[in-house]
């Protein structure tokens, strides 16, 4: 292993190697313990923790930099940079600041650091997506002492909270009129967080040293070679010939093999990204991909009759796909949430296959005779995405609604789902845990002063969801936000605005001499990984 | 010749026009590059601001003029994902493609001519017959296939290269290089081959075939009749005679090399300009898939422009133009 | 490769161009067994819908239940799925047989055209010269120097997928491969003795270009053109392989070896083992007609 390292890293390590002193030259793969290689499959495009919201970056950005509220790996809030917080009148929010704090070039973290935050979040130069609307809210931020925050907001805000593990906290002296491009060039990476970046190459790998003076628990790695390895078979392949100790996404086809090597081990979580197939609302005549079968258009959309939409639904077996298709890493499901997860419907299963009675349906709403549909989907975008549109597309055709699969890559078919040019299309969505994520964006009326509806695709609307919403919104009691966006969720999905099929589990690989605390929100980050 | 090189490239600048034209035109038929970078959940006010901060609420025509003011100023625009200067972040990319592609480019001819060389001599050889075989399944397979075989053999079940990625690097002129260090170049090993195969398939056709007509010239025979070795026969007049051909595709494989490095690059995890573009690509970069293609354009007219050169100091019986 | 210095049989009757090609290509057992099994091949992709076991493009036939069967298996509608089955329960023999169509279609048409398009331009580019070489030749520098993947997106995006649009995809990537081939060829041969003889004669352009220059440009032009057929084949496998190719309903060769790759690691090697050896059949059998072809279409190799 060490004969591949980097002249740099080699020259880390052994200083590292010497300070641990006698105690770990009685290990005999001392040297090795301390670095990790890992590989994940998306690639993190800035070190900039405000530039761009994406997963990755923010898995990158979770090694460096700190928020005021983290999350566990089932996706919990625990305590970040604040130690605890409270609403103290229902439209104003207070947080303790944990004290002795420092970044990693020496900087005590106070209030006036979050405060700065919250101001650059929205400032961001050519941003392609901002972390502006998680402060949106606030309108006031008040300094109490160094360590206490007040927080104001225009409405009771009861998603305050959730809206804070997803800013990352900056030093304002340091980065006051910091560029995204300092960032990616390692220069001003400078956050609280376990790891210091050492070197970046954009796209292709990060070092990361141990921040020796982090304040919770002590990261196992001294060095970490963090490297973006797109391609599946590639990176499963690198985890095979032992180039990497760790990978994320492991493809699902290499899954039994992976299994089967005694000298691996795999970490799994069921995920919060529900995979779901989009139906044309919008249009009560003819929708654009469903023709009689002869193919002549249809005079009404088919998809405006419940009874034509649940025959759909039922119409998919469900535990095939997730066992067939997809080798088990995936929990066939009727709602957003996964059971455990804050506005889960509790006994809410998805229905039995029953072609018979899909048919039934189809002809009670007058098509005895079915009709034909394409059915669109991305083919670069979930694991196994082409495969499980084609699955769908057997079991439609089997209760007589003839479909057309077309799978495209992600890059033109997201902006043609968004302008409403498909008649049924799959899609994934991946949920905060709480109900109120998924049910804004996917299932509320679109409308745009509301920013409701954003990622509502198909155009479902609803008058009763949108009620509950907007009460759920402002509702600051937990119990009874749960208890509404429960309903608002049921009504959605018995009208069957979308049809649900499986929620995704997050898959790791390693060595087997590693354990790995597995994320629902799916981020790789390194202090999740140990030795065993 | 210096009316004959002005006007080249005159011509060439018409092909960067009608290049970035053609970019922007594609790049805006395929979609909308605001709805894959931005976050799922960003609602539509976000989406507003992510639109006009990256200048796409214009207009395409005023898109393209902004651009083109920029452009002559040498600014072909920033990154929409990465923030940073297009033009630089294909600088930074380019030594490990170009050491790819010349990696390939070294393998092709270092293993094509000789065996092309010894099937043309001895077309009806058992030897000859396996090295055509041979290369007829060199282009055959296709490149991802093979690519991930290298791996699963080499990588997986015999250890002896690394699966994937760049090796250690050295600085020079102020860019990262790997091919002065032995770690640097069991890396590329594995995608430089992967990339030479079907190069090392048309080397070996072409000096196939160029041997086999120049064994029945004229010239040949008489340098024969004249008692001239079979070696300086081989060496001197067929292979002076072969080299039209050879040069000119391995002048146009190396431009596509670069060029098309894209599938071998993903498969490696390689970080050359070919893992970007396809990235850039997939994401609808624009300004960096703009700055790319003027890149390659630039290099390919280069290249071209040698090769013509090159065609008339190799055979007297080709003159440049310069008549209109 | 005894025919390039046997001298041509005598014939009875008045000996023709083309009897006299027919009778040199027999002459090469080698070369005719290429075009045997390419015949066999081109029949089995004519007859697919009579000859395969199922029509793997229905889904309404296709089970996921039957997914990934290893050969010999009996599926659940009672096929015995000799090559095994795919992910969705296809029948790979099926599979292999529709995909030998839809490969062919890709690569012979896409070759075809191609060649037609750019050895037109390149002569003309040759015989022409000044501003008309300059244009076309600018146009190759172009189109050789844009990715071949972009120019699939931008085609995917216009006219959606489809294997005629990776058809034109391949013709608009490939052609200008061609065009400077033929020029170059042409630019030699057009300065030598008969051409000029040719142009002393008063004959027409056309005459001159597709009579004269165009025959002493054949050899290089079929060295690349039976390249290309198996280069726009193994394309269309790349293409698929990132997505953009044929719909995924209706694999080719290509797309069948690059869904089945991701099953290699696991075990299952059928889904891409058996389209590969297909491809490879096809490929090489094409590719001994044409080394073949090339000697005997070569005028320098007849002294």
């Amino acid at each position: 292993m060490a004969i591949k390292m980097r002249g740099r890293k080699l020259a880390a390590h052994t200083v590292t190697c010497a300070v641990m002193g006698a105690a770990m030259s009685l290990v005999a793969h001392g040297a090795q313990a301390q670095n990790l290689n890992m590989a994940v499959g998306a690639p993190v495009t800035s070190l900039d923790p405000h530039y761009h919201q994406l997963s990755p970056n923010n898995a990158a950005a979770g090694m460096i930099f700190d928020r005021l509220i983290n999350t566990d790996g089932d996706a919990r809030m625990q305590p970040g940079l604040a130690e605890s917080w409270r609403a103290i009148e229902p439209n104003v929010w207070e947080f303790r600041l944990r004290r002795g704090v420092t970044f990693h070039n020496g900087n005590p973290f106070t209030a006036e650091d979050v405060a700065f935050t919250f101001r650059r979040v929205p400032n961001v130069p050519n941003s392609p997506s901002s972390f502006a609307a998680f402060v949106r809210p606030i309108t006031n931020v008040e300094i109490v002492d160094s360590h206490t925050l007040r927080i104001t907001t225009q409405n009771p805000s009861p998603l305050l909270p959730q809206d804070m593990t997803n800013i990352f906290i900056l030093d304002r002296e340091t980065h006051e009129n910091a560029t995204t491009e300092q960032f990616n060039s390692g220069q001003v990476a400078i956050g609280t967080g376990p790891f210091r970046v050492v070197s970046h190459t954009m796209g292709d790998r990060i070092e990361f040293a141990r921040n020796d003076s982090y304040f919770g628990t002590r990261p196992a790695w001294a060095t970490v070679n963090y490297r973006m390895i797109t391609n599946g078979g590639a990176r499963t392949a690198a985890l095979l010939s032992g180039d990497v100790d760790f990978i994320d996404q492991v493809p699902t086809p290499d899954l039994a093999r992976v299994r089967a090597d005694r000298r691996l081990a795999v970490s799994e979580k069921v995920g919060l990204r529900l995979i779901f197939l989009g139906l044309d609302h919008l249009r009560e005549d003819a929708s654009p991909f469903i023709t009689d079968n002869n193919g002549q258009p249809l005079a009404r959309n088919p998809l405006k009759d419940l009874r034509v939409r649940q025959a759909l639904s039922i119409a998919i077996d469900r535990p095939a796909i997730a066992s067939r298709v997809m080798e088990g890493s995936a929990t066939p499901s009727a709602q957003f949430l996964p059971p455990g997860v804050f506005s889960h419907i509790p006994n809410y299963a998805p229905p039995a296959p029953d072609a018979a009675r899909a048919r039934a349906l189809l002809a009670e709403a007058g098509f005895p005779e079915g009709f034909r549909i394409t059915l669109h989907g991305p083919n670069n975008r979930y694991p196994n995405d082409g495969r499980i549109v084609q699955a769908v597309g057997q079991m439609w055709t089997r209760i007589g609604v003839r479909t057309t699969v077309e799978a495209q890559p992600w890059t033109t078919f997201v902006g043609r789902a968004g302008r409403q040019e498909f008649s049924a299309f799959l899609i994934g969505w991946g949920s905060n845990p709480e109900g109120s994520h998924p049910v804004r964006n996917i299932l509320a009326t679109a409308n745009r002063d509301r920013g409701w509806g954003a990622s509502n695709r198909g155009r479902y609307s609803n008058p009763e969801v949108d009620r509950r919403l907007e009460a759920a919104l402002v509702e600051i009691d937990d119990a009874r936000r749960e208890a509404i966006l429960q309903e608002a969720q049921r009504i959605a999905l018995d009208d069957v605005g979308i049809i649900p099929i499986h929620i995704q589990t997050n898959i790791w690989a390693m060595r087997n001499t590693l354990q790995h605390e597995a994320r629902a929100d799916e981020l790789t980050r390194a202090q999740d990984v140990r030795p065993r | 010749m210096t009316v004959y090189l002005l006007r080249r490239i005159l011509q060439s600048l018409m092909v960067l026009l009608a290049m970035s034209v053609i970019v922007f035109v594609g790049v805006y038929a395929i979609g909308d590059p605001v709805e894959i970078l931005i976050s799922p959940d960003a609602d539509q006010m976000e989406r507003e601001r992510a639109i006009a901060a990256l200048g796409l609420d214009l207009p395409l025509w005023q898109q393209y003029l902004v651009f083109l003011q920029n452009a002559l100023r040498g600014d072909l625009g920033r990154s929409f994902v990465f923030n940073e200067l297009a033009l630089q972040l294909i600088l930074n990319r380019m030594p490990a493609t170009l050491e790819l592609a010349f990696g390939a480019m070294f393998l092709s001819v270092l293993i094509g001519l000789p065996l092309g060389l010894y099937a043309g001599l001895k077309p009806e050889s058992i030897g000859s017959r396996v090295i055509m075989a041979g290369s007829i399944l060199g282009f055959s397979l296709p490149t991802f296939w093979v690519g991930l075989m290298l791996i699963m053999v080499f990588a997986v079940q015999l250890g002896w290269l690394p699966s994937s990625g760049r090796g250690d690097t050295v600085e020079i002129l102020g860019l990262q290089w790997s091919f002065l260090t032995a770690n640097g170049w069991s890396h590329l090993a594995m995608p430089a081959f992967n990339l030479a195969l079907f190069k090392i398939s048309l080397v070996i056709r072409l000096t196939r075939s160029g041997v086999r007509e120049a064994m029945l010239m004229d010239y040949v025979k008489f340098a024969r009749a004249k008692g001239l070795s079979p070696t300086r026969v081989t060496f001197v007049h067929v292979f002076k005679n072969i080299l039209i051909p050879v040069v000119t595709v391995v002048g146009l494989e190396l431009g596509s090399t670069i060029a098309f490095s894209v599938v071998t690059e993903t498969i490696f995890a390689w970080p050359g300009m070919g893992k970007l573009i396809i990235d850039s690509i997939n994401v609808l970069d624009r300004p960096v898939i703009v700055a790319y293609l003027m890149v390659i354009v630039l290099m390919f007219i280069t290249i071209n422009l040698i090769v013509d050169i090159l065609y008339s100091v190799l055979d007297p019986r080709v003159r440049l133009e310069s008549k209109a | 490769m005894s025919d390039t210095t046997a001298s041509p049989p005598v014939a009875a009757k008045e000996e023709t161009p083309f009897r006299r090609f027919v009778s040199e290509f027999a002459a090469n057992k080698v070369a005719v067994g290429g075009l045997l099994v390419f015949v066999i091949i081109a029949l089995l992709a004519i007859f697919a819908p009579w000859i395969a076991p199922q029509n793997p493009y229905d889904l309404a036939q296709l089970d996921i239940m039957d997914g990934r069967l290893p050969p010999g298996e009996v599926g659940g509608s009672g096929i015995t799925h000799w090559l095994g089955t795919d992910d969705q329960g296809r029948d790979m023999l099926s599979g292999i047989i529709y995909g030998l169509r839809i490969s062919l279609i890709v690569g012979i048409g896409s070759a075809v055209i191609a060649c037609l398009v750019g050895a037109s331009l390149g002569l003309l580019a040759a015989y022409a010269g000044g501003r008309t070489d300059s244009f076309i030749m600018r146009l190759v520098d172009l189109q050789l120097s844009f990715p071949t993947i972009l120019a699939a997106l931008m085609i995917l995006a216009f006219l959606g997928k489809g294997v005629f649009n990776v058809v034109i995809a391949l013709v608009i990537v490939e052609w200008a491969y061609y065009a400077r081939t033929v020029r170059g060829s042409a630019l030699v041969e057009r300065r030598r003795e008969y051409i000029e003889a040719a142009q002393c004669l008063v004959l027409p352009t056309s005459r001159i270009l597709f009579r004269h220059l165009f025959p002493n440009c054949l050899p290089p032009l079929i060295v690349i053109g039976t390249i290309q057929i198996a280069r726009a084949i193994a394309l269309e496998a790349t293409l698929s392989f990132l997505g953009l190719g044929v719909p995924i309903t209706e694999p080719s060769l290509g797309l069948l070896i690059a869904n089945g790759f991701e099953y290699m690691l696991s075990g299952n090697y059928w889904i891409s083992f058996y389209p590969g050896i297909a491809l490879l059949i096809t490929i090489v059998s094409i590719n001994l007609m044409g080394d073949h072809l090339r000697d005997v279409l070569n005028p320098r190799l007849k002294k």
